[in-house]
């Protein structure tokens, strides 16, 4: 105990340093993601060739139909597992700052879980766009669109790396409730993440 | 036991599971006001609650979507009861990216209306 005291000294805030950078960190992703989200918004409805998110579209050179391309029931269901993951989270840090281990392996499993349904949704939603003929270069909603999911993706992918690490530790008995700051810190970052696609998710996949 | 009291330093106890579960059910049902909104203009539903939907279809999604954002950022991430410079860390950019993002939204609409710059001839 006076070891880890030793390590993290009062500090003159009177607030733990490792929790006041990661919302600064948080803060400066939220200036990150509004560029892209700026960018996506700017340039919707600006491509000169499909295809296009909401309509079908001919094309010419083939005289090929391609639907559209928004499959919103998948990404729907995705949105949802990636809240319920947020959910388990807190479930799991209540556990371990009460020291009940199995709460915390569960709901932690759970989290990690769900982050790999919604990473592999993403995975196929791209492999799916790229079989319809959207590639990263067609056109500017296939740009913004994979700049800015892409993006997101590679923070969740993040996340579920640093929570299931934090579940290895568990499961071999390193994480108890003097631990639970990493925990804390690890289920802001994932919290960020879900928000994050809480304002994705309307304005690319539901608003025209 | 430092980083668990460390944590807590500013006293702010964490809601139980009963507040978690209960926004946990919010968030669902918003999420489901959402998708039903989205189907009911792209389905363009008629009478006076499909035509009032499909009208302002966009600002109800900014309204749900606004109002889930705030729960996960207060309830989840505690910062109703956490230190309030967690909450302007957090809040303060925001506002900025809100700026930013209406900014360009401004500039590129101007722009391309017919008395934007890049509607103007080359010789003007």
């Amino acid at each position: 105990m006076a070891h880890d005291a030793a390590l993290h000294p009062p500090t003159s805030t009177g607030l733990d340093n490792r929790k006041l950078a990661i919302w600064t960190f948080i803060g400066s992703e939220c200036l990150f993601f509004a560029t892209l989200i700026s960018t996506y918004v700017v340039y919707k409805g600006q491509s000169l060739r499909g295809p296009y998110p909401h309509e079908a579209w001919t094309d010419p050179a083939t005289g090929r139909v391609v639907e559209r391309i928004f499959e919103i029931p998948l990404v729907t269901f995705g949105t949802a597992v990636l809240l319920f993951s947020s959910f388990f989270v807190v479930l799991s840090l209540n556990g371990l700052q009460r020291g009940k281990q199995k709460q915390f392996i569960g709901w932690l499993s759970a989290t990690v879980i769900c982050g790999l349904f919604f990473i592999g949704m993403q995975v196929y939603e791209f492999q799916h766009f790229v079989h319809k003929g959207l590639g990263f270069t067609t056109n500017l909603f296939g740009s913004s669109f994979f700049t800015l999911t892409g993006f997101h993706g590679t923070h969740v992918t993040l996340g579920v790396l640093w929570l299931a690490t934090l579940l290895y530790l568990g499961i071999r008995g390193k994480m108890g409730p003097e631990k639970a700051l990493n925990l804390e810190i690890a289920a802001l970052y994932w919290h960020f993440v879900d928000v994050v696609w809480i304002v994705i998710f309307p304005v690319v996949y539901l608003m025209k | 036991m430092a980083d668990s009291s460390a944590a807590h330093a500013e006293g702010h106890a964490h809601p139980g599971w009963q507040m978690y579960v209960i926004i946990a059910l919010i968030l669902f049902a918003l999420t489901a006001l959402e998708v039903g909104a989205y189907e009911v203009a792209e389905r363009g539903i008629s009478g006076t609650f499909g035509n009032f939907v499909s009208q302002m279809v966009v600002e109800i999604l900014l309204v749900l979507s606004a109002a889930k954002f705030a729960l996960v950022a207060m309830f989840y991430m505690h910062l109703k009861q956490d230190s309030k410079v967690f909450t302007a860390l957090f809040v303060f950019p925001i506002l900025i990216a809100a700026v930013v993002i209406l900014a360009l939204l401004a500039l590129f609409v101007y722009n391309r209306s017919e008395n934007g710059i890049w509607n103007l001839p080359p010789w003007s």
